[in-house]
């Protein structure tokens, strides 16, 4: 079942006083998740995972394109019922505590009373806000206000949940535990579209990923189908090795780095069986120290997706006039 | 819809109480009770009218700084802050939030009204209480005039235009620009009336029909100030009551609609 739907959507912001021109932040975007999907929306800094994401949430109006969510459009009620958003960075009133910001908003989905208490008490406690929640949030850490967005993202049980950098300002301690509640909301049957740079995230998260670079959606799939997950090759480290020896193994190996003294890391393509390698240089007197095989992952995707991108010429930023 | 709307007026009014609006209210008791002392020193007779006159004149000062500054924040605190972003997508329509945000500073400015007439009142209670002959001497208007009540309600409906004006300039405007404008529109106000016969004194056709449109579109401010004719003791008919409230009520809507529709079409960037 679709749990979202995105068809051709473009944003254009009007840049410059006087003489207005948009300016194309997001162009002919264009996704299907499915429910119970984990979807990792990945992409660096300023390249329109934000603006989708307030589009979906109708906090800003698309240009032109469409929207389905759960069958409807954004702005349905029944919609916005059924869905929870965590902005990046959320700022909540100051003067409320986080008890008081969840029952506030629990309010506007309908909980009242003693419902309303316990489901909040319970949601603070699974986000690890514990003694603070009768504090006003103006005292908040970062990541403390993290969490409570969580909260409130999570507070009406919702069937999709859009997270913006649900990681970010979080220590590791916390990232453990956000990458746990997403997994227990996935079991749950909810549907996860969160936006992300941080690509271990992603790599540990999502069932699929699409990766936004300028404005355009520069490819989109299961993990297992963007990334090559065959052994591309070794890395084998040794002490008390001669470098001297070195030329004699050329043949098998790729590189030597020098790690420090008598230490190197020696990379070896996969068709070099590596413990013979391993061997081999034992019996020159190099001692063995750890052995990896190496896989081509997600950053090394995004990096060579975002570079090809970046050399091609700019296109849909500034939109020509007339 | 009742609810949604009544919870973001409940936070607005709570808003206002933790940081501390209220506090106004214990400089007005200050003001009221020292006036009374130093009147009392001076003047004889005349101390009661004076009184009302000081009364109801910081009423109006002290809610018209509450209207217009919280009012031109109202609205643009919470997309400069972001906490729009949170709000907006849970199931509240963007018009709800607005009446929502008018009601909330509605409740603070009624608040504060009350507690000022019931300071006021106890303060010319004492003033009778301890000088019989203020009973007698007062003429125009007895002491504990239950007209006040007119002044306070009128000057009740006026300070909700004045906030219905700066929230819809909230809407789109800084909160400096805001206030400047919501305080020029009042100052304007107060003289509206006589833009409706500007023709009398200009030729120019174009010019005196600009002033008749000004006439409409501006607010007319000065009906709503009857404190002359309360602390004199002149009568103010029923009917002109009714009237003031009514146009103070569809200005103030008109107002609102204008906000929301401006709010309704706004990015959120």
């Amino acid at each position: 079942m679709v749990a979202l739907e995105i068809e051709q959507l473009s944003k254009d912001f009007a840049t410059g006083f006087w003489r207005p021109r948009p300016y194309r932040a997001l162009d002919a975007l264009s996704l299907r998740i499915e429910t119970n999907e984990v979807f990792g929306f990945l992409g660096p800094n300023g390249a329109g995972k934000t603006t989708t994401l307030k589009l979906l949430t109708q906090l800003i109006y698309p240009t032109s394109g469409r929207i389905s969510i759960l069958g409807r459009p954004p702005g349905d009620l029944e919609v916005r019922r059924r869905i929870g958003y965590l902005p990046e960075a959320p700022y909540f009133y100051d003067y409320l505590t986080a008890e008081e910001l969840l029952a506030y908003f629990g309010g506007l989905f309908g909980l009242r009373g003693a419902a309303c208490r316990a489901r909040v008490g319970d949601l603070l406690d699974r986000v690890g806000i514990g003694g603070e929640r009768r504090l006003p949030l103006r005292k908040y850490s970062k990541g403390m206000l993290q969490r409570v967005g969580l909260a409130q993202a999570i507070l009406n049980e919702p069937d999709i949940v859009f997270l913006d950098e649900p990681m970010s300002g979080l220590d590791p301690l916390g990232r453990r535990d956000v990458r746990a509640l997403i997994l227990e909301l996935r079991d749950r049957g909810c549907t996860i579209f969160f936006s992300s740079h941080i690509l271990s995230d992603a790599e540990a998260l999502c069932s699929r990923v699409g990766i936004i670079v300028g404005g355009q959606l520069v490819t989109a799939g299961a993990l297992s189908e963007i990334l090559a997950f065959d052994v591309s090759g070794w890395e084998i480290v040794m002490a008390e090795l001669d470098p001297a020896v070195l030329p004699d193994f050329q043949a098998r190996i790729r590189r030597a780095t020098r790690i420090s003294a008598g230490r190197y890391a020696i990379e070896a393509p996969s068709e070099t069986e590596p413990d013979r390698l391993v061997a081999d240089l034992r019996a020159r007197g190099a001692r063995f120290l750890s052995a990896n095989p190496l896989r081509s992952t997600l950053e090394d995707f995004f990096v060579q997706q975002v570079a090809a991108r970046r050399a091609q010429p700019p296109a849909g930023r500034l939109m020509p006039e007339g | 819809m009742v609810r949604v709307i009544g919870l973001v007026a409940y936070h607005v009014f709570k808003e206002s109480v933790r940081d501390k609006v209220l506090y106004n209210l214990v400089l007005f008791a200050v003001l009221m009770i020292g006036a009374s002392y130093l009147l009392g020193q001076l003047t004889a007779g005349q101390d009661v009218k004076i009184i009302k006159d000081l009364g109801l004149a910081a009423s109006s000062m002290f809610g018209l700084f509450i209207a217009v500054f919280i009012g031109v924040g109202l609205v643009w605190k919470e997309v400069d802050r972001r906490s729009v972003h949170n709000l907006l997508v849970k199931p509240i329509r963007r018009h709800q939030f607005i009446i929502g945000k008018f009601l909330g500073l509605a409740v603070t400015l009624l608040v504060n009204l009350a507690v000022m007439a019931i300071a006021l009142y106890a303060v010319l209670a004492l003033m009778a209480w301890r000088e019989p002959s203020l009973v007698k001497a007062s003429v125009d208007a007895p002491v504990l005039d239950p007209r006040l009540l007119i002044a306070f309600g009128l000057l009740y409906v006026q300070l909700l235009v004045v906030t219905s004006v700066a929230l819809c300039f909230s809407t789109f405007s800084s909160p400096l620009l805001s206030a400047a404008l919501t305080a020029g529109l009042y100052v304007v106000g107060h003289f509206n009336a006589d833009l409706a016969h500007f023709e009398n004194v200009v030729a120019s056709p174009a010019a005196a029909w600009l002033a008749k449109a000004m006439y409409y579109l501006l607010p007319n401010l000065a009906p709503f100030d009857v404190k002359l004719a309360v602390v004199h003791g002149q009568p103010i008919a029923a009917g002109f009551v009714a009237l003031t409230a009514g146009y103070g009520v569809l200005y103030m809507a008109a107002m609102i609609t204008l906000a929301s529709l401006i709010f309704a079409r706004r990015d959120f960037k």
